[in-house]
């Protein structure tokens, strides 16, 4: 039932001017593609065993015949690795005017605008994050795209590599371990606790690529570290299928919260592996925003190994015409006194389709342990739709497990009522979506919840019938 | 000059059904009107339609305030024309303040570019809370969420305090207040009484009207106004309730429907 489904990451990546050699693998995954991308990294051998072991799990597992229908991904049709450098070639006029209207929309300055088409790289940002860079060298922290963790902390790096999300967990997961390039590494050495957030937006003019990244992250023992990732202006990409994987590791007492929003360009299957191992009275909290894209599923998943663990995950979800979010969250309780919180928020306008799909499993040691769902699904208009998929497994009978599910409509009631004070139509349904989504937006970092509001705003906008 | 709300001859159907059979009432600015009656007579519909509730259709007759016709304005419209409905039952909605729904709403009826300074919309605030005993964590909590029956009710009165309209139509604004609620609730609209005001309250006790005076007091029943009259009318009904009228009138039952 309840398999982890993949997806990935929309980063604003930059770019190696230095290095100006141009590859662009042939279409159709082989295995001397493997290699290639193996070698161009300059990798050690234990790497390419471990990308080609994955690839023969990608052609061995089925594609899940659950969730969204996956029937026309054509793999032979994904170029997987392309050189940065080469990425650069699209030019401003071959970007749709209605990604361009959306960037206007979200007030985005034309420089970024085309740094987020693919257009150009974007430099603006390298002092505030070489600043920001000097202050976290000084605690210890290691905080770098994970291709330079990979040259650089080679011995942290193997430890942790695929010890939570397995090539063979599925399809997907196999698929990223293969040909897996860019995303970001992580390590907070025990005790240290970063007051800032750490945010992918700054790491840039590293290696490009937004397509199978792998994100690693270790919170040391005690630790405390908060990462964004992701920005609300839609990623245009030509490219169908973004598949990453983000690993965590929660040691004892250290504490997580990794926060993105995603805005795909609705031709994009967006399939990630999410997970974290928690160990005891460790915190983990996936803060989940999905928008965009033609068919999202993604499950981040959190295991609760250690005594008094405790995991959350807030999410929230859009879906417009054409389009499925297949999402929800994995709760593994598997020691005493755990706890988790699963809130997901989906919002389907205009024929989209929301599912919320989620396995909450309470293992035999797992007494005393406490889960709680909150699923909320907000319907614009009688051509969309939702779905909730709950799965519970439960092996001891010491737990607690509470679930609710509600299904809304913007009700006539409340549009008169705003409207009687004065509220325009459109206004006033904004409201009610803000108000629906709030208990996201307020756990998000300044600047992207307003960000967050602008988008949703817009998305509104012309959803009134 | 004060403005005039005219409702001629108002005629409404919900759901095929009609309820008002032709309703004529003028309110002038500086004038309380009190409209009674028993239930379902079709009071709360004559409020609903004024506002222009999208269940209540309007099937003949007219509305107009200072002359504008106000049935071919929507909501939103009728609200910055200077109308305003307090509601029996208002609506909760999860995740807007109350706070930043009333600017919301006070700006919403200002011009782009003028809108509420913060630090005078807090004082306002503040003040107008004061006024009607309202703890101050109402204003941070989510609209009409969780609050109860008299909480709802004394937040539509700081709202209709806030946006301060020509007229003001307060539909059962009492029901469920207990005797120290009710007074508070009193005070919030008696604070609003002038001739920038005007208001019609829709009450089926007259135990309101001893905290407010009326100007008029009208008694509907069978979606009309049977009778009108200044105070005393109220005070009659008080003491004699209803059936004199009926029998006065040769009314049976007063409900719609049963004529």
């Amino acid at each position: 039932m309840v398999k982890n489904a993949p997806e990935i990451g929309d980063y604003k990546y930059g770019f190696h001017d230095e290095d100006v050699s141009i590859f662009r693998s042939d279409r159709g995954l082989t295995e001397d593609i493997v290699r290639e991308i193996s070698k161009m990294k300059e990798e050690p051998q234990w790497m390419l065993d471990f990308r080609l072991k994955s690839l023969e799990h990608f052609y061995k597992m089925p594609t899940p015949m659950w969730g969204g229908d996956l029937s026309e991904l054509d793999f032979d049709e994904i170029t997987y690795y392309v050189k940065p450098s080469e990425a650069t070639e699209r030019s401003w006029d071959e970007v749709p005017e209605e990604i361009k209207n959306t960037f206007d929309k979200l007030g985005i300055p034309e420089a970024e605008q085309k740094y987020l088409s693919g257009v150009s790289a974007q430099y603006e940002s390298e002092v505030v994050y070489h600043n920001m860079e000097e202050d976290l060298e000084e605690k210890g922290v290691i905080f770098k795209d994970t291709d330079s963790a990979l040259r650089e902390n080679e011995e942290l790096f193997r430890e942790n590599w695929a010890t939570v999300v397995p090539p063979t967990d599925n399809k997907f997961a196999a698929l990223n371990s293969a040909v897996w390039s860019g995303g970001s590494f992580i390590y907070c050495p025990p005790g240290v606790k970063l007051d800032t957030p750490l945010q992918a937006y700054f790491r840039i003019n590293s290696e490009n690529m937004g397509q199978f990244e792998r994100t690693l992250i270790i919170c040391d023992e005690g630790s405390s570290v908060h990462y964004v990732e992701g920005c609300t202006a839609p990623v245009y990409t030509t490219n169908s299928l973004h598949s990453a994987v983000v690993e965590i590791v929660v040691k004892k007492d250290a504490y997580c919260r990794y926060t993105t929003i995603q805005n795909w360009a609705n031709n994009v299957y967006n399939l990630v592996t999410k997970r974290t191992f928690v160990d005891a009275n460790g915190t983990m909290e996936w803060v989940d925003g999905n928008l965009g894209s033609k068919i999202t599923m993604k499950y981040p998943s959190i295991f609760l190994k250690g005594e008094g663990a405790r995991g959350m995950t807030l999410s929230i979800a859009l879906a417009g015409n054409g389009q499925l979010q297949d999402a929800g969250a994995k709760m593994i309780h598997l020691a005493p006194n755990t706890s988790s919180t699963i809130v997901s928020k989906s919002i389907a306008k205009n024929g989209g389709k929301v599912s919320y799909r989620g396995q909450v499993h309470f293992g035999r040691k797992a007494t005393n342990a406490r889960s709680n769902i909150e699923c909320d699904t907000l319907i614009m208009d009688k051509e969309s739709t939702s779905d909730t998929i709950p799965y519970n497994e439960i092996l001891n009978d010491n737990i607690s497990l509470e679930h609710e599910a509600k299904v809304s409509k913007v009700s006539e009631e409340q549009l008169f009522y705003l409207m009687s004070r004065g509220i325009g139509e459109e206004e006033a349904t904004e409201m009610i979506v803000m108000g629906f989504i709030e208990p996201f937006t307020k756990e998000l970092p300044m600047e992207y919840a307003v960000e967050m509001n602008r988008l949703i705003s817009f998305e509104m906008e012309g959803s009134i019938g | 000059m004060a403005s005039v709300l005219e409702i001629k001859e108002l005629h409404v159907e919900i759901d095929g059904k009609e309820i008002l059979k032709g309703v004529n009432l003028t309110i002038k600015q500086g004038e309380i009107h009190a409209v009674m009656g028993p239930n379902g007579t079709g009071k709360s519909t004559l409020a609903q339609a004024i506002m222009g509730h999208p269940r209540y259709e309007v099937t003949q007759g007219e509305v107009y305030l200072d002359g504008e016709d106000v049935l071919e304005m929507e909501v939103d419209e009728r609200a910055q024309a200077g109308l305003f409905l307090g509601m029996q039952y208002p609506s909760e909605i999860s995740g807007v303040t109350n706070s930043d729904f009333l600017r919301s709403s006070i700006n919403a009826q200002r011009e782009e570019g003028d809108e509420i300074n913060l630090m005078q919309f807090i004082k306002q605030l503040d003040k107008s809370m004061e006024e009607l005993e309202m703890d101050t964590d109402m204003s941070t909590r989510y609209l009409n969420e969780g609050f109860s029956g008299g909480e709802k009710k004394r937040n539509e009165i700081l709202q209709l305090m806030m946006l301060e309209p020509a007229f003001g139509i307060l539909d059962e604004i009492d029901s469920g207040l207990d005797i120290d609620a009710l007074k508070v609730v009193a005070k919030g609209i008696n604070h609003l009484r002038g001739d920038d005001f005007g208001a019609l309250i829709i009450t089926h006790y007259q135990r309101l009207l001893n905290y407010i005076t009326p100007d008029n007091v009208h008694v509907m029943m069978q979606g009309r106004i049977v009778k009108s009259g200044d105070k005393e009318l109220a005070e009659r009904l008080e003491a004699e309730g209803y059936d004199w009228i009926k029998e006065e009138l040769g009314i049976e039952d007063e409900t719609i429907g049963a004529e």
